[in-house]
């Protein structure tokens, strides 16, 4: 019975991180949206990576 | 007792048909191989689940690792929350089924692997190895890009630049197959990664998989949220008649009956396929906690 109720204690705190973590992906998304990380990101990304393709 | 086939083995049968289409995803643009040109639409200011270089022509995202590092190595920031909510949204949803599924780099090796070699070598020696990713992780894509800053405050991708071979594979070679200014623009640096790549591309032959176990940080990330992910294996103890099969399968060294959430887990799904009894499922983590309280309704006794 006391192994049964553990069980059921780790996988309902697995849930619980599941969803703070969900959160705090959000917030991060967010908050890095709202610093202009985005802006960065997709000006890397529509040039050419001189160091991805080996010109350095 | 027996339990009846998961309704996820369709899935992981055509597991090669789901990588397949998760890359062509990932690389819808193909006309670009042909005009050297790579896609620059507003989709690139998202990053896409797997390794998967944003300088090849048909890329339609951004690749996290290397966002990740252009974020960190501008002048403005040190850290990205973007990037790193993305990821972990992703992990806390998937886990490493990114790596066994939609990973574009990770079906290139499994395509690799199936070339025939005269005795494929087991990687269950080497799985110190496999701790070499986080370091990589941690190193190359956030400290060395967040501290080797030049006096504008600007830092390569330390990563994408001395050690990535996709950016090899999917970027360089087309680029420069349809470029000729981009070929002569090639040198030690391209000749050094292009050295990697054909590494990775023969260790793939002989081992599987050993660039996502010893040097991926995208796999590393991932795997830090395995054991929370909402998509899960899970083994039926009492269903299991500890045959080892499972264990046998699994190419990534992993032993599913022990830890159903190991880190190394890649939810190929080939344990799930091997097991006689169907002691296997993939569950989510909601189901999981609710049919802990009650028998197996699938269970059928013998």
């Amino acid at each position: 019975m006391e192994k049964g109720f553990s069980i059921v204690a780790l996988k309902g705190s697995r849930r619980w991180a599941s969803l703070a973590l969900l959160l705090l992906s959000v917030a991060f998304v967010c908050y890095g949206a709202w610093r202009g990380e985005v802006e960065t990101v997709f000006s890397k990304a529509v040039k050419l990576c001189m160091e991805c393709v080996g010109i350095g | 007792m027996k339990r009846s086939p998961s309704k996820f083995a369709g899935l992981i049968k055509r597991r090669g048909a789901v990588q397949a289409l998760a890359t062509f995803l990932t690389n819808p643009h193909l006309p670009n191989f042909l005009s050297g040109t790579i896609y620059t639409g507003q989709a690139k200011a998202a990053c896409v689940p797997g390794l998967n270089c944003y300088s090849c022509p048909a890329a339609t995202g951004a690749c996290p690792i290397g966002s990740f590092q252009a974020v960190v190595g501008s002048s403005k920031f040190s850290f990205s929350y973007y990037i790193t909510g993305i990821l972990i949204f992703i992990g806390v949803i998937l886990g490493r089924f990114v790596c066994g599924f939609l990973c574009p780099f990770g079906w290139f090796q499994d395509l690799l692997h199936k070339i025939p070699f005269p005795k494929k070598l087991s990687t269950k020696r080497l799985k110190p190895l496999r701790y070499v990713k986080y370091a990589i992780l941690i190193v190359m894509v956030w400290a060395l890009p967040a501290l080797l800053n030049n006096n504008a405050g600007l830092a390569s991708p330390y990563f994408c630049k001395y050690v990535c071979p996709q950016g090899i594979l999917e970027g360089a070679i087309p680029l420069s197959l349809a470029s000729s200014g981009i070929r002569a623009a090639l040198g030690k640096l391209f000749t050094m990664k292009f050295s990697i790549l054909v590494t990775v591309v023969l260790l793939s032959i002989m081992f599987y998989r050993p660039f996502c176990k010893w040097i991926c940080p995208l796999g590393a990330f991932y795997s830090l949220f395995n054991k929370v992910s909402v998509l899960q294996y899970h083994v039926d103890k009492e269903a299991c008649v500890s045959c080892g099969r499972c264990a046998r399968t699994c190419k990534m060294d992993v032993d599913i009956t022990k830890d159903s959430s190991h880190l190394e887990c890649i939810r190929c799904g080939e344990c799930l396929r091997a097991c006689p009894v169907h002691a296997i499922d993939i569950r989510l983590i909601e189901a999981e906690r609710k049919l802990s309280k009650a028998e197996e309704p699938s269970t059928q006794r013998p």
